[in-house]
Order: C-alpha cells, then sequence, then structure tokens
C-alpha cells in the first residue's frame, strides 16, 4: 500500500518535471504554441535535453547504488572508480591533439574506461577486489590523473582547453543526437542489467560472505556490476561532464523511502533522479539566460542543504 | 546414512594452507562439535564446507554428488550457515530478513510466493521469534538476533546447518536457550548440525560427536568421552585441566585450573 504510493507520487511528479523542462528554457513561449510546426526546433531540442536529463540521473544513481551495495560504504559515488579524472584528461589529450567533433567524446570515455581499468589493476587481490583497497586505488587514481590534468592546463597557452574546466562541472547539452542514442543505450542495458541483479544486490548488503551463503556467485556477480556501474558512468561522463551529488543523495534519500530493497529501491531510484535532474536542468537553462550554469553546480547546491537536513534529522533521531 | 563426505580436504587462504588433509563423514542426523584453540583452523573449515573459500585439492561429496558439479545454488538449498556476527548497516525488519534466507529458491526476478512468506513464518515459530517479525534487526537483543539468524538460516529448508559459535556473545541463560533450540531442530526436525563451539562444555553436553582440531588438522574425533579427556585437552590447548563428570547429563565436564595457588 506504502509502496504503490509512493510510486503514484513519483510519477506524478515525473510527469510534472517533463511538463517543467519542456515548458520552460532560454525563451519563453507558452506551451500551446510550442507544438506548433514554428517551434518544432525548439519542442525538440527541450525534448532531448529532457531525455538526457533522465539518462543522466538513472545512470548516475544506479551506479551509485551498485557501488555503495558492493563496497559497503554508503558515501560510494559513481566517479569513486576514477571516471571523472580519466575522462577529463582522455577530453584534454584530445584538445592537444588538435582533434574535435566526434573524437572529443570518444577520447573522454576512452579514458574513463582506462582509468577504471586501471583502478581494477592497482585493487586486485588474487582474483578478488576488496572495498577498502577499490576505494583507496580510485582515490590515488583519481588525484593521479587530475594533478596530471591540471598540469597540463597550466602549461598550455591553448585558451579552448580552459574550456575543459567548465565541461568538467557538466552540461546536459546535446550537439549530436547519435551521442544520446549511445549513452541511452549504455544507460538502460545497464539499468535493466542491474535490476535483473536486484536479489544479488539485498544478498551483498548483508555481506559478500553472507551473499555465498545464500547461494550468489560473488566474483563473478562483482565483476558485472561493476564493469555495468563503469560503462555507464563512462559514457555518461564523456557526454556531459561530472555531475556531481545525483548518485550519492538520490539513492540515500530514497533509501529512507522504500527500504533497502533493491527490487523497489532501484525503480524508484531511477525515478526520483530523473525528476531531480530534468528540474535541475530547468534551472541552470533559466536561471540567467543566455548563460547557462553547469549542472553540476545546480545538483551540488540544491543537494548539499537537503542531504545536511536528512542528516541532521537521521542524527535527532527522527 | 552418509550426507557430506570430505576426503583429503586441503585450503586456505591465498596460496596458504591452513586446512591439511582433512577427512571426515557427516551422517545424516549427527550434532557434530568442532571444538579446539584459536588458530587452529575451525573457522577456516567451516568456510570451505559452505564453498566460502575454494579448496586447494580434495574431494567434497555432498548426498553423494560431487560438489564441483553442484551449483552454489542449488547447495545453499540444501546446506545453511549461521555466522557468528553480522553488522547490519541499515534498517530492516527481522520478517525481511528471514525471507532473505529464501533466496536460493527463487529465480531472477521471481517474487516471494505465499509458500515462501508460509516457510519464513515458520521458520520464525521454529525459533521462538514469530513476535518480533515486525521489529527491526538493530532494535534487537543478542539472544533475539541470533534466532532471528537461526530463522534465516531455517527458510533455506537446509538438511544440514552450519553454525559459527553459535552462543558467543550470550550470557548462559541465553546460551542454554540457543543450545536446546538448535538441539530441537536436530532431534525433532532432522536438521543435521554442524557447529563451532568455544565452550568445551556446552559441546559436551549437546553433541553426538566431537572433533577436536589442532593446527589445522583432527587432533581426535569420537564420541564426547573418547574427545574429552584431561589428557587431550592438556596437550591441544596448553593449560591444566581436571575432567568431571557432569551429575545430571553423566557426561564430561572440563574444570579450568588456574596457574598459582
Amino acid at each position: 500500500m506504502r509502496t504503490r504510493s509512493v510510486f503514484i507520487i513519483l510519477f506524478v511528479l515525473f510527469g510534472l518535471a517533463v511538463w517543467l523542462g519542456i515548458s520552460y528554457g532560454s525563451v519563453s513561449i507558452p506551451f500551446r504554441e510550442l507544438l506548433s510546426e514554428n517551434n518544432r526546433q525548439i519542442l525538440y531540442l527541450r525534448l532531448s535535453r529532457v531525455i538526457m536529463a533522465l539518462i543522466a540521473g538513472c545512470g548516475l544513481s544506479v551506479s551509485g547504488i551498485i557501488l555503495q551495495a558492493l563496497l559497503k560504504n554508503p558515501l560510494a559515488d559513481p566517479y569513486l572508480l576514477g571516471t571523472s579524472s580519466g575522462a577529463g584528461l582522455g577530453a584534454v589529450m584530445a584538445l592537444l591533439l588538435g582533434l574535435s567533433g566526434f573524437f572529443l567524446p570518444f577520447f573522454a570515455w576512452l579514458g574513463a574506461i582506462l582509468s577504471v581499468i586501471l583502478v581494477l589493476y592497482l585493487s586486485r587481490e588474487n582474483t578478488t577486489f576488496s572495498s577498502q583497497s577499490l576505494i583507496l586505488s580510485g582515490v590515488i587514481v583519481s588525484i593521479a590523473l587530475s594533478s596530471v590534468l591540471v598540469l597540463i592546463l597550466s602549461l598550455s597557452p591553448n585558451e579552448t582547453l580552459h574550456g575543459i574546466l567548465w565541461w568538467l562541472w557538466g552540461n546536459l547539452q546535446i550537439l549530436d543526437l547519435r551521442l544520446l542514442v549511445f549513452v541511452s543505450f549504455f544507460v538502460l542495458c545497464g539499468t535493466l542489467l542491474t535490476f535483473f541483479f536486484s536479489q544479488d544486490l539485498n544478498a551483498i548488503s548483508l555481506g559478500e560472505e553472507e551473499a555465498i551463503h545464500l547461494g550468489i556467485s560473488i566474483e563473478s556477480v562483482k565483476i558485472i556490476l561493476i564493469a555495468t556501474a563503469s560503462l555507464m558512468t563512462a559514457s555518461l561522463v564523456c557526454i556531459c561532464g561530472v555531475i556531481g551529488f545525483v548518485g550519492l543523495m538520490v539513492p540515500h534519500m530514497m533509501r529512507r523511502v522504500t527500504g533497502a530493497n533493491h527490487n523497489l529501491l532501484l525503480p524508484a531510484t531511477c525515478l526520483a533522479s530523473g525528476v531531480f535532474m530534468i528540474v535541475c536542468d530547468t534551472l541552470s537553462r533559466t536561471i540567467y539566460p543566455p548563460i547557462e550554469i553547469p549542472i553540476g553546480v545546480i545538483t551540488s547546491m540544491l543537494g548539499t542543504p537537503v542531504f545536511f537536513w536528512l542528516f541532521k534529522k537521521k542524527r535527532d533521531g527522527i | 546414512m552418509k550426507l557430506f563426505t570430505i576426503h583429503n580436504l586441503n585450503g586456505g587462504y591465498g596460496k596458504e594452507a591452513v586446512i591439511r588433509d582433512f577427512s571426515i563423514q557427516i551422517n545424516q542426523g549427527d550434532f557434530i562439535g568442532i571444538i579446539g584453540p584459536n588458530g587452529s583452523g575451525k573457522t577456516t573449515l567451516l568456510r570451505l564446507l559452505t564453498r566460502v573459500l575454494r579448496p586447494h585439492s580434495g574431494k567434497l561429496f555432498f548426498e553423494d554428488k560431487d560438489l564441483t558439479h553442484l551449483s552454489l545454488k542449488e547447495f545453499c538449498r540444501k546446506v545453511a550457515f549461521v555466522s557468528q556476527d553480522i553488522p547490519i548497516h541499515f534498517p530492516i525488519s527481522v520478517f525481511e530478513m528471514v525471507l532473505m534466507g529464501r533466496t536460493p529458491h527463487l529465480k531472477r526476478l521471481q517474487k516471494h510466493s505465499h509458500k515462501d512468506y508460509r516457510i519464513a513464518e515458520e521458520s520464525l515459530s521454529k525459533t521462538d521469534a514469530l513476535h518480533l517479525r515486525n521489529n527491526k534487526i538493530d532494535e534487537l537483543s543478542a539472544g533475539e538476533r541470533q534466532r532471528v539468524m537461526i530463522a534465516k538460516a531455517l527458510a533455506q529448508t537446509p538438511v544440514l546447518l552450519f553454525l559459527d559459535e553459535p552462543t558467543s556473545h550470550l550470557d548462559i541463560g541465553h546460551q542454554i536457550q540457543i543450545m536446546n533450540l538448535i538441539q530441537k531442530l536436530n532431534r525433532h526436525n532432522g536438521v543435521t548440525v554442524v557447529l563451532v563451539l568455544h565452550d568445551l562444555n556446552l559441546a559436551g553436553e549437546y553433541c553426538s560427536r566431537l572433533i577436536l582440531m589442532n593446527e589445522g588438522n583432527i587432533f581426535r574425533e569420537g564420541t564426547v568421552e573418547e574427545v574429552l579427556t584431561y589428557q587431550n585437552i592438556e596437550e591441544v590447548y596448553k593449560t591444566i585441566v581436571v575432567v568431571k563428570e557432569n551429575p545430571i547429563s553423566q557426561k564430561p565436564y572440563v574444570i579450568l585450573v588456574s596457574g598459582e595457588k
């Protein structure tokens, strides 16, 4: 009963968010006129951003859920495995080589994937990965790659490189629809696959040995899910940059609503993060037009107070 | 009847073997206690037998089937494990926890059926914990928590139940309560029990067979009277003890002797 009302509320909010995302933008057009032939372009543009926001929200929060469950660390976020700095470095490399257009996201994607592989390689113990060494290697690789990134930026006279810093704060502008299709494919497959593993995630949240006693082949599940989270985050980061806090905050908030059962947590989190991202993106477009505020700034600015409030409520035992 | 046969088992962490050349046969209806000093390999042995660790070598047969041909999921429908203590960092109700025991019986994406709910309820009532079903796990006392964890294992409908020091955090009243419960499951529900115990007297009181481990191998195996002798215990534990007879149960009773008078 409670579950059903939670999902009804989430669906209503989702509908409202989509309507909001389509109706508002840097130019204000009444909703009815938006549907007319002349404004088709604007409608498509806004629709593609709404879809991008939904996809980014889903991908980031599902990756967050995977890592939080596998690493048994509630503070794990999707960029923990080095994807953000790897992607940044990859993008800078592409610009340094004078490549642009399609190569930029491709290099960013490659950088993200390579940094995950490096993290996994460093944290490997025999055939398994312990959560502590994964977290530690993730932090080390991120710091190392970021320092190389900043070094290149500070030495380079090339002004276009500095745009990278802005790009790293995230934006949902779609330069090429094919990229949207590409990232949607990864995120949809990854989300469905993760949903397929929700029983395993439930068992794993009791601990790895407990999961084995419940018949979960932990090693293969771990590899599949880490690969899924990495691929989703990498494909997102190379197109929308780094969007902080969504992957951390939305799963946290939803866990308080639906409980720790991943069967419910996963779909609820996908809806809620979609709503959150669409609202944040609409804000980023409309607060100060025609300038777009990077969406990562909005998510973090909105997210931090909410997060603190939740923590305080929890501490006060409510 | 043979349930679980272990031949020349070698295994441990990484390449180092903790358990060496271990062989034993677990028969249906057994109530086996594994005792031994710290570091003698008791917990490692349980990890190998419940497939948490992969053996380096050795042959394991469960119900006459080679364990390498039996999937982990199929194995966990028949064999359950109650660990010493698992830290739970998130709110989960007792009933949800016990339902987790149904996991090996579910297909992917399959929802819990009425049968699963019924089995979880029955497991809770077998462990006298049905009244706790709506409580949160982290609100329970140590004794209640242990009963819930045993109920979770029972929800797997096991024929063989492993327990790692089920009484370690409990006072004597709750120790006896848990041990009586395990004995009831063994006698009336036909569950074969293998448990690691630190308390030699609890082991002597309840078990039908004892395995005394030392340095990764069996030091002595047999009935309580054969294993709990002062010679065996003094040699393995390197301490002086007196073994008397419990006046009620006539089982051997181990008394510790302090160093100074």
